[in-house]
């Protein structure tokens, strides 16, 4: 009945057990990128570095080069940023002050149904109404007027780099602003009543007080949306042209490293084609990788700062 | 005095400016919606669009019952692998939250949520379409999988983590073991967070199309069958946006409409149920 009471305790199975199949996620993410390194072995071979500055893409010579793609990606992702981020931060700011909980949990609502819209979906409306729209009252007038830019010269043409920049704006939105409201949120509460106390206005405390020291959290948000711009795919395709170049002008077709795979990929033969096109997916997913692990690390040393 | 006067209509003007550009921001979700709605509507409001498949352009009474059936089953079948691992993975960052081993797999997670979805399609076609030569259901599956593994996995840790220290503290000093103070104590507690978690990422499986293009690769026929080649409503939306007939063209913002409301209903669902487990975990 009295039996001793063991000192140690029994080793924690169930710890080794959860740990193990938590171990799933970063598994798979190891996985992906050594089967995608293994499949684009031939491509590799064959191109070297070469691959990356090589501006071709003719499947019938099997000459492969990915310049324009990632030129493609990188320009529509950093205009949908410029575009997004005003926006962004604006909502954020808007979303994290006090009071009116009501309208800013509506507000905060619709943002988030925002991001649950399928990709898919805001391809066929961009496609259908926001080309022909901005072809007509944004693209034609700016490149009009100031055509003689050359990066904005015209004319310009309703599937673009510039189409698939706003389309892409608007999926990266919810991304922007939620990160950065939860980060302007963790602003320690007593910075902002000093501001206040000396007698700071609303906006004198937010744009020198809270957004200064929000910056590297709201950076960070800035960075994670930019890594969902890389690689988003879908809406992309359907808007940017496919046209496998680099665009004189952001009022012409162009092409993404997303966009490539999902139109070719099915259709390659051969044994280089295949491997050239997976080649495609490991730049896209080492890049939105690396991307997103700074982003991370800088929103979580953000958080910790604000918590101390 | 003038100063102070400058400041305050600055201070007006930039909180106006902010208000505006929240707006803004809410006017594509507006748009989206308008027009899905009302494009789809027409298509939508005939039966055999729920009962049909697809039929050749000028072939009148099309509908998109295989993708519907196609989009159930792969998701269906991803959940069925994604949604138990994904819990328990949850748990653990949630129970043992300062280790090494957690730090790794929680950034791990917030990473794999961030890849492109058409890099895990690739990914899936090499582990499962090569090997069998052909497309598969299931293969769509392993990919939808793939996705939604960590947004289970970071759900289910913010659900488990509203758990007051108190009830494991009282299970653990009634005796229980450390799994079942988890799995049958905290886990039941945390249901509400946990389910909301697992419903999220079926919508987000639910509208995915890239990982889903050299997968489960689409399907014209009814097929139940998820060794062979499976449809699914993106996909059918993408086919058909992308073509220059109208009927089909009509179809597509039919089968978008579809989507929309599938994905808004779960996203609103779960919402709700998050909600009141935030405030019953409140009361604990």
């Amino acid at each position: 009945m009295a039996a001793p009471v063991s000192p140690a305790r029994p080793p924690d199975r169930f710890r080794t057990v959860a740990g193990t199949v938590a171990a799933a996620a970063p598994a798979t993410l190891v996985v992906i990128v050594l089967v995608l390194l293994q499949q684009a072995a031939p491509a590799m071979r064959t191109f070297g570095f070469g691959f990356l500055t090589g501006i071709d893409w003719n499947p019938v010579t099997s000459s492969f080069g990915a310049l324009p793609a990632v030129f493609g990606t990188v320009a529509t992702s950093f205009i949908a940023l410029a575009i997004a981020m005003p926006v962004g931060v604006a909502v954020a700011v808007a979303l994290a002050e006090q009071g009116q909980a009501r309208i800013r949990g509506v507000i905060g609502t619709g943002i988030e149904l925002l991001a649950a819209i399928p990709s898919v979906v805001y391809g066929v409306w961009a496609l259908y109404v926001l080309a022909p729209w901005s072809l007509q009252h944004l693209e034609t007038p700016i490149s009009d007027r100031l055509g003689a830019i050359s990066f904005l010269a015209g004319p310009a043409t309703q599937t673009s780099l510039f189409t698939a920049s706003l389309v892409l704006a608007v999926m990266i939105l919810p991304t922007l602003s939620a990160v950065s409201r939860d980060v302007i949120r963790a602003v320690p509460r007593g910075l902002k009543e000093n501001a206040v106390a000396l007698g700071a206005t609303w906006w004198e405390t937010t744009w020198r007080v809270v957004l200064p020291s929000a910056r590297a959290g709201i950076f960070g948000a800035v960075i994670l949306a930019l890594g969902r711009a890389l690689g988003e795919t879908i809406a992309v395709t359907m808007v940017i042209g496919n046209r496998y170049e680099i665009p004189h002008s952001i009022f012409y077709p162009a092409y993404t490293l997303a966009s490539v795979i999902a139109n070719e990929f099915t259709e390659a033969t051969g044994p280089i084609y295949p491997a050239a096109l997976v080649e495609l997916g490991l730049v896209l997913i080492l890049v939105t990788l690396t991307v997103n692990v700074i982003a991370l690390l800088l929103v979580r040393s953000a958080a910790a700062r604000a918590a101390i | 005095m003038n100063r102070n006067l400058t400041r305050g209509v600055a201070n007006g003007a930039w909180g106006g400016v902010v208000y505006v550009l929240t707006l803004v921001a809410l006017v594509p979700l507006a748009l989206v919606l308008w027009f899905t709605i009302s494009k789809g509507w027409p298509a939508v409001t005939h039966l055999e669009f729920f009962t049909n498949v697809e039929r050749p352009v000028g072939i009148p009474g099309a509908g998109v019952a295989h993708a519907i059936t196609g989009t159930l089953l792969m998701v269906g079948i991803a959940s069925l692998g994604a949604v138990p691992i994904g819990i328990l993975g949850g748990i653990f960052l949630a129970e043992y939250p300062g280790s090494r081993w957690a730090e790794i797999a929680r950034l791990a997670s917030d990473v794999l949520v961030g890849t492109p979805s058409i890099a895990v399609g690739l990914f899936a076609y090499a582990l499962f379409v090569a090997p069998f030569h052909h497309f598969s259901g299931l293969a769509g599956s392993g990919a939808l999988a793939v996705l939604m593994l960590p947004i289970v996995v970071r759900t289910t840790e913010s659900a488990v983590r509203l758990i007051p220290g108190g009830l494991r503290e009282s299970g653990l000093a009634l005796g229980l073991a450390r799994w079942r103070v988890s799995l049958q104590l905290v886990l039941p507690a945390a249901a509400p967070g946990v389910i909301t978690g697992a419903l999220l990422s079926v919508a987000r499986a639910s509208g995915e199309t890239a990982p889903l293009l050299f997968t489960g690769f689409g399907n014209p026929f009814l097929s139940f069958d998820p060794t062979q080649p499976l449809a699914a409503l993106p996909l059918t939306v993408y086919k058909f946006a992308l073509t220059p007939y109208p009927s089909l063209q009509q179809q597509a913002w039919g089968a978008a409409l579809v989507l929309v409301a599938l994905v808004l209903v779960i996203n609103l669902a779960s919402r709700y149920v998050l909600r009141r487990q935030i405030r019953l975990a409140g009361q604990l």
